[in-house]
């Protein structure tokens, strides 16, 4: 293989990396024997690699070290700051997060009540159907003898009744108010009613 | 333990610098400091070879520094760590670069066809070997100079393979270009450097530093 000055041109570079096929790098080296401007490139190029791969080449700024580990330091130290406020912060949240809870718990989980007599209707099965009133302050079951205006009912179910601010009938909705407000014969009383009927009015008659 | 066995490319240093990344990341950040000192001097040149102006370049090699702290649970060990903060440091350069010297004109070489061959312009016997001559200050500005006179493509180039020392694949990862590029941008650069700074015909490099006086471009 013979190659000429721009073939040896193209792949100096190569060559002094050792990247290169060994029939290539006979015929480059029979090239320079016999080439004195190849030669000097050669030459040249190998120079160029060693002055700029020196480390002397590059002069690091008088200090460059010392501001350098100064900006590190400044920079863990607001960092140590930011997490010291993010816990902080973060258990300002949590604080925060279970005061609104504990208070939701308590406060807000049922609607207010239009009567401030009443129980909330938390026993009474969302999806059955009540009567509410306008002018009223409690739900009942329909027919119950104690809905106070019976021109402007409405028909709903109890959990909207509930969200409204209706209160359940201390009457029709006995059976499920709490036992706590209710004595324990009245409720056995109750219980035995509705099991021996399913009709409220019939109970309320009874009683 | 002596210096050279704990120096950063060695398998011990390499094995330090493991256990160092690995406790950096439980959370001892002050063991940072020991980790990028063998490495200062480079992620200065690096980013001295892109933004061309200590300052700026001092500024960049910093702010990479801090990213590399900020960042260092996202290193693989796949990689060096070298070659990941150099390019962590060549992202920071090139980013500053593109928003504040967006208006400056690059250097006519820069325009050159990486396909095209390159022909040496001068053909002069340079066979001494004038590594010495790096102690003297003038001799490094000039070559500072005619680095810096390079285009930006073939600056970053030369400054990962032949002065950083990454290998021809590292320097295409950190550049984010093939490792055929590399190899056809390192030959120009190669050659355009030796053109500016190959001696005159008595053969004498250190006596061609005449080329102060006005023999070379710069």
């Amino acid at each position: 293989m013979v190659v000429n000055c721009e073939q040896v041109w193209r792949e100096i570079s190569n060559y002094l990396e050792g990247d290169i096929e060994p029939n290539l790098r006979a015929a480059i080296e029979e090239h320079f024997r016999g080439c004195k401007h190849c030669t000097a490139v050669l030459d040249g190029t190998r120079n160029v690699i060693q002055l700029y791969g020196d480390e002397r080449m590059v002069e690091v700024p008088l200090g460059f070290s010392h501001r350098l580990h100064r900006r590190l330091e400044e920079n863990m130290a607001s960092g140590r700051r930011s997490f010291l406020g993010w816990m902080v912060a973060a258990a300002a949240a949590i604080l925060v997060a279970g005061g609104f809870e504990m208070g939701r718990s308590s406060v807000f989980s049922h609607p207010e009540l239009r009567s401030d007599h009443a129980q909330p209707g938390s026993g009474v099965p969302p999806d059955m159907m009540v009567v509410v009133s306008e002018e009223g302050k409690t739900f009942h079951v329909p027919g119950c003898p104690f809905i106070h205006d019976k021109a402007r009912l409405r028909t709903i179910a109890a959990r909207e009744a509930i969200r409204e601010g209706y209160a359940p009938c201390v009457r029709c909705m006995r059976k499920y108010l709490s036992a706590s407000l209710i004595s324990p014969s009245a409720s056995a009383d109750s219980e035995a009613q509705v099991s021996g009927s399913g009709n409220p009015n019939l109970r309320i008659k009874r009683g | 333990m002596p210096e050279e066995v704990m120096s950063p490319g060695s398998p011990a240093g390499q094995f330090n610098e493991e256990l160092l990344i690995r406790r950096i990341r439980d959370g001892e950040n002050d063991l940072f400091y020991e980790l990028i000192r063998p490495y200062e001097r480079r992620v200065y040149s690096a980013a001295l070879a892109i933004l061309r102006n200590e300052a700026d370049a001092e500024d960049a090699a910093q702010e990479a520094v801090l990213k590399a702290l900020k960042h260092i649970r996202q290193f693989r060990a796949e990689a060096r760590f070298s070659t990941w903060l150099i390019q962590i440091v060549i992202n920071e350069a090139r980013m500053r670069k593109r928003k504040e010297h967006a208006h400056m004109i690059e250097p006519i070489v820069d325009h050159q066809d990486d396909e095209g061959n390159y022909t040496p312009r001068d053909f002069a016997d340079w066979r001494e070997i004038p590594s010495e001559t790096l102690e003297r200050k003038e001799v490094r500005q000039k070559l500072a100079e005619a680095l810096a006179s390079l285009g930006e493509k073939y600056r970053e180039v030369f400054v990962l393979r032949d002065m950083q020392h990454l290998s021809i694949e590292e320097t295409a990862k950190a550049l984010r270009i093939s490792t055929a590029s590399v190899k056809t941008r390192l030959l120009r650069a190669r050659l355009m450097l030796r053109d500016l700074l190959a001696p005159g015909f008595d053969g004498n490099w250190s006596s061609k530093l005449s080329f102060a006086k006005g023999t070379k471009p710069w």
